[in-house]
């Protein structure tokens, strides 16, 4: 499967990194070349065949209902790049 | 042309679990901000989720509440988008497999009519932080004190036909998670809260009109108010020739108004996947039938029983099951009063009515049931009048004392009953009125009816209100024969 | 005291020969002359390190002491330790310092280990060559014009150097055992589920698994009692009794069958490692196993199936990264898009972006059922091949990699060649089954690895297995001559 320029852009915006103007050939290229690779996939049929999400088919283990962790707002704002009255900052939210 | 309304809800309701869905950090409404944020709630890197057996067993509850099926292997999946208050740059929520199935519940109509809504499903998800917009020179804060609280997520089918329907059903679903003690309803703090999807079509036709989704609406007045506005405004696009955008809306409350959110512009896609972090939650049977055996009498049931038992009307019913604590308290005020009908009276007319007026939420009245019902006992066996009565209750209201029986001690309220006591007064009033006498002997039968009030008026002027009506009456119509 | 085993170390402490602080000081001497060239660390915690030691010291003077306590180790920088660098070998956390310590850090402190530093490692554990690290390429000690392998290499060039007696590593597609290969180490990958992700900073959460990187089968036993067990804080973790790894190595081979993939030894390996790893089989059948040629016929999916898996968990696993808790924020974002977009293209390598945009793509509309749900497919199809070939056998064995290490900025450039060395590797992970790799000689100075394949939580039998044959060679015990 070969992807385009207006792809990657797509696909970009989608996990928000900017890619620079000049190297977005240069990405579709290393992309289309893995997704090829990839497609040699297609050629099974899985059809009959469910989904594997965990290697063991294991399930789900429940937590009881109790407080465990203890406020730590101060060790972790300490590691945050911008903070303020206990929140942390980023640029103007519009909804 | 006649418009017909189309809506479906979304609605969020908050379990009232001790600790977040996936981390041990409490859920406590109000704590300083980011105090309830833990490392798992923050993301940071190598955390991990895991699942919180409460938020399983009160989806499963609700979904025993509304007749639908529980999903045996549900499946938690990573809904992905960027926004500052979503830590992990996605929502833990489900989306093919969600533990609660297609289900339904009932709603009465004004008409007195009940109309069956459909719910498409509900699943367990996380709640997000809080975006604060105060200004921080020109920045938002954000408060992660809410991020990972459990919600369950209520999806009705497009069965509603009005502002008026769709309040009706939120206040069941209100009511049904209340009853089953999985969240506090408190709408106030955000416990409760829906998205609205509308469309309007003409009425007749069965295809469905563009619809768009009016976000965070966070009490029945704003849903009622919300929706009647977006109908209204598709319905004048419509009808000026345009066509409707399918979009998300906020509404604003203080000025009554609608618009599209500037940030949800784009059509996203949100790559649902199964977190590879969680797996299937497998139900077991005996769980189910377990939390069945457990299910208190929801809303419906206890409205049929309020009206076999109690004789009370349909409407009377709806009213005192609407919520929980109302129900619990009426059959207490009924079982200490030993009247259900004039406890519901009470009830609905003078309490309800009370806490209406000053605002306060019927969990925090002042006068108890035991008060109340003593108070109507005292009605039933004539010791105070339905009129002092009132006195009673604004002073249980007020805190001037611990019971009917006290405060009638303490005021002298108790009705005049004593029929010796009784005939000196009135022999005393017909003394001191010889003129009247003499007019009443001369009336016809007509006249004399009215002319009793006189008498009787001057007797309770003279006991203070206190005498006994009944037997006031018996005593002139002996004496002036 | 550098070429020393883990067991060798703890009769020495034992014995009083020296004491961990002495032990601690002479690594932290060879870090300092060595690591310049060698680039195995990240992150040097040399006060911390002396004071575990002298703490170690103490312990064992009042005769407390469990076996590894005292003897040092480096951790592989994907593991949160608290108050120190926990940088994934990315811009994006150059300046994260880990408020809490991983699950396995903690439970190495408690058996007494000294933590000498974080090491090396492909950017988020993205790669098969170290190569992608934002802290610069690791050099593999036998030859430093070649990488270690990855992404684990930081973990494998400091042992193989003896800047560490043992390290920890993670494998999501190979990268405990094929730097192990490459660097002459055993590597273990344990059975999905048996050692505790908590804290590991993730790649692909349902690949991942940490494990051992030793010098030896004992070694690695010692180290994996250690760090395996059930963990509450991981749902994934799995609740089942610890065996006694170090109980059963010396058990008799007799009667084993040993599993030989015809798919391993097909196109794409290298003549001289398929001699070598032939050589190594031969080996078993003398200590009395019988080979057996199986085939795992999904064998060539696993590149295909786990390039998307691995991108798609990744991606998600990765969007945490915002700049608004924690790492890398970009200089004066202009509005919220700016401050992610920015934060990100200068937060993350080549390597990781391109990874992301492959998971990204694979999970999007209209492509999810064709790429993400087709592979889940596939995966459970390569699980199947393992569970039915261990019907028959007891323990699959090849090569690890295809190639001895390749010199640095070979394959940097063209990451599908780059991908195949992972071709023997991935498909373990997806079926979560353990792995151990091993020593089994060197070509043109070059070590080259055996892979040992086991059923689902078999640890014991595979270190079983490579114990047996390290008793019976001494490929080993090579040390690189220049770090001797």
């Amino acid at each position: 499967m070969a992807v385009g320029p207006s792809e990657i852009e797509k696909i970009a915006h989608l996990a928000r990194i900017r890619i620079a103007p000049d190297q977005i050939d240069e990405v579709a290229s290393r992309l289309s070349d893995i997704l090829g690779m990839v497609d040699q996939m297609q050629a099974v049929d899985t059809s009959s065949v469910a989904p594997m999400a965990n290697p063991h088919d294991a399930t789900q283990r429940l937590r009881p209902d109790a407080v465990t962790e203890p406020n730590q707002r101060d060790t972790f704002l300490a590691i945050a790049p911008q903070s303020e009255d206990g929140l942390f900052l980023v640029p103007k939210v519009i909804e | 042309m006649e418009w017909e309304t189309v809506i479906g809800l979304e609605v969020h309701v908050q379990l009232s679990t001790q600790s977040k869905i996936f981390s041990g950090a409490s859920t406590a409404f109000g704590a300083e901000p980011n105090t309830q944020a833990c490392a798992v709630d923050l993301a940071l890197p190598g955390t991990l989720p895991v699942l919180n057996e409460e938020a399983v067993k009160s989806a499963i509850k609700f979904g025993l509440a509304v007749n639908a099926e529980i999903c045996r292997e549900s499946v938690f999946e990573r809904k992905n988008y960027f926004y500052p208050d979503l830590p992990k740059g996605y929502q833990t929520s489900q989306m093919d497999a969600p533990i609660v199935g297609p289900g339904w519940l009932d709603i009465q109509l004004e008409s007195g009519e009940t109309k069956r809504i459909r719910i498409h499903h509900a699943h367990l998800e996380e709640d997000a932080g809080k975006s604060l917009h105060e200004d921080f020179h020109g920045m938002s804060g954000i408060d992660l004190n809410r991020a990972g609280t459990p919600l369950i997520e209520i999806v009705s089918e497009p069965d509603m036909r009005s502002a008026e329907e769709a309040v009706a059903y939120l206040k069941k679903i209100h009511s049904i998670v209340t009853y089953l003690g999985i969240s506090d309803g408190d709408m106030s703090q955000g416990s409760l809260r829906c998205d609205a999807n509308v469309s309007v079509r003409i009425k007749g036709t069965d295809e469905l009109g563009t619809r768009t989704e009016t976000k965070n609406l966070n009490s029945f007045r704003f849903i009622e108010k919300a929706i009647q506005l977006e109908a209204q405004r598709q319905i004048d696009v419509l009808e000026d020739g345009g066509s409707i955008t399918q979009e998300t809306r906020l509404y604003d409350s203080e000025r009554n108004e609608g618009r599209a959110m500037r940030s949800k512009e784009e059509a996203n896609d949100y790559r649902y996947f199964p977190c590879p972090d969680l797996l299937p939650v497998a139900i077991e049977q005996s769980l189910i039938d377990e939390l069945k055996a457990t299910l208190p009498e929801l809303p419906d049931a206890k409205q049929e029983r309020f009206q076999s038992e109690y004789g009370l009307s349909a409407y009377d019913a709806g009213i005192l099951t609407s919520e929980r604590a109302i129900a619990d308290y009426f059959e207490a005020v009924a079982k200490a009063a030993g009247d259900a009908k004039l406890a519901a009276n009470w009830v609905m007319v003078e309490l309800m009515g009370r806490l209406n007026k000053e605002g306060i939420e019927f969990s925090e009245t002042p006068v108890s049931a035991e008060q109340l019902g003593g108070l109507i006992q005292r009605i039933r066996d004539n010791t105070i009048s339905g009129k002092i009565a009132k006195q009673v209750f604004e002073a249980l209201w007020n805190g001037e004392g611990d019971s009917a029986d006290a405060v009638i001690e303490a005021k002298g309220l108790k009705q005049m009953s004593d029929s010796g006591e009784l005939e000196k007064m009135v022999d005393q009033v017909l003394a001191d009125n010889p003129d009247q006498v003499e007019q009443y002997k001369a009336a016809d039968e007509g006249k004399r009816k009215k002319m009793l009030g006189f008498f009787v008026g001057q007797i309770m002027k003279a006991s203070k209100g206190q005498a006994n009506p009944g037997m006031v009456n018996q005593l002139l119509n002996k004496k002036l024969g | 005291m550098h070429s020393k085993t883990l067991r060798e170390l703890a009769d020495g402490l034992d014995s009083g020969q020296f004491s961990s602080e002495e032990l601690t000081r002479h690594f932290l001497a060879r870090i300092n002359e060595h690591n310049p060239t060698v680039n195995a660390y990240i992150t040097v915690m040399e006060e911390q390190a002396i004071a575990q030691a002298k703490a170690a010291d103490a312990r064992r003077a009042n005769g407390k002491a469990s076996v590894l306590d005292g003897i040092p180790l480096a951790h592989k920088d994907i593991f949160c330790t608290e108050g120190v660098r926990t940088s994934c070998a990315s811009k994006m956390l150059d300046n994260f310092i880990a408020p809490y310590n991983a699950t396995i850090v903690e439970k190495i402190a408690t058996a007494g280990m000294v933590t000498l530093g974080k090491t090396n490692m492909d950017e988020f554990a993205m790669g098969s060559s170290n190569e992608t690290s934002w802290y610069g390429p690791v050099r593999n000690p036998w030859n430093t014009d070649c990488v270690p392998g990855g992404s684990s290499g930081g973990s494998a060039a400091a042992v193989a150097a003896g800047l560490a007696p043992a390290s920890t590593g993670t494998d999501t597609g190979g990268s405990i055992r094929q730097p192990a290969a490459l660097c002459n180490l055993t590597g273990l990958k344990p059975t999905y589920g048996l050692v505790s992700r908590y804290g590991m900073i993730a790649f692909a959460s349902s690949l991942d698994q940490a494990g051992p990187m030793t010098r030896t089968a004992e070694d690695s036993a010692l180290l994996l009692q250690a760090m395996a067990g059930f963990d509450e804080k991981d749902s994934t973790s799995l609740k089942r009794d610890i065996p006694d790894y170090n109980a059963t190595l010396n058990d008799s081979l007799e009667g084993k069958v040993i599993g030989v993939p015809k798919e391993f030894f097909a196109e794409g390996l290298s003549d001289e490692i398929a001699t070598k790893v032939r050589d190594a089989l031969a080996e078993f059948e003398k200590q009395g196993a019988t080979l057996k040629e199986i085939s795992l016929p999904h064998s060539h999916l696993s590149i295909p199936c786990y390039y998307v898996i691995a991108p798609a968990e990744a991606s998600t696993n990765l969007s945490r990264y915002d700049g608004v808790r924690y790492g890398h924020r970009c200089e004066n974002p202009q509005d919220l898009a700016d401050l992610y977009t920015r934060t990100r293209e200068e937060g993350f390598g080549d390597e990781v972006k391109r990874r992301i945009l492959v998971g990204t793509y694979a999970l999007s509309a209209g492509f999810y059922d064709a790429y993400y749900r087709k592979a889940q497919r596939i995966r459970r199809l390569i699980k199947q091949d393992f569970i039915e070939a261990f019907k028959e056998v007891d323990i699959i064995a090849g090569p690890t990699s295809p190639n001895p290490a390749f010199g640095i900025g070979e394959k940097v450039n063209d990451p599908l060649t780059m991908y195949l060395e992972d071709m023997y590797t991935i498909a373990v992970n997806l079926a979560g089954i353990p792995g151990l790799s091993i020593p089994a000689g060197l070509v043109d100075g070059k070590p080259v690895g055996l892979q040992l394949i086991g059923k689902d939580f078999c640890e014991a039998e595979l270190l079983n297995a490579a114990h047996r044959f390290q008793l019976a060679t001494d490929w080993h015990q090579q040390t690189p001559a220049a770090f001797a």
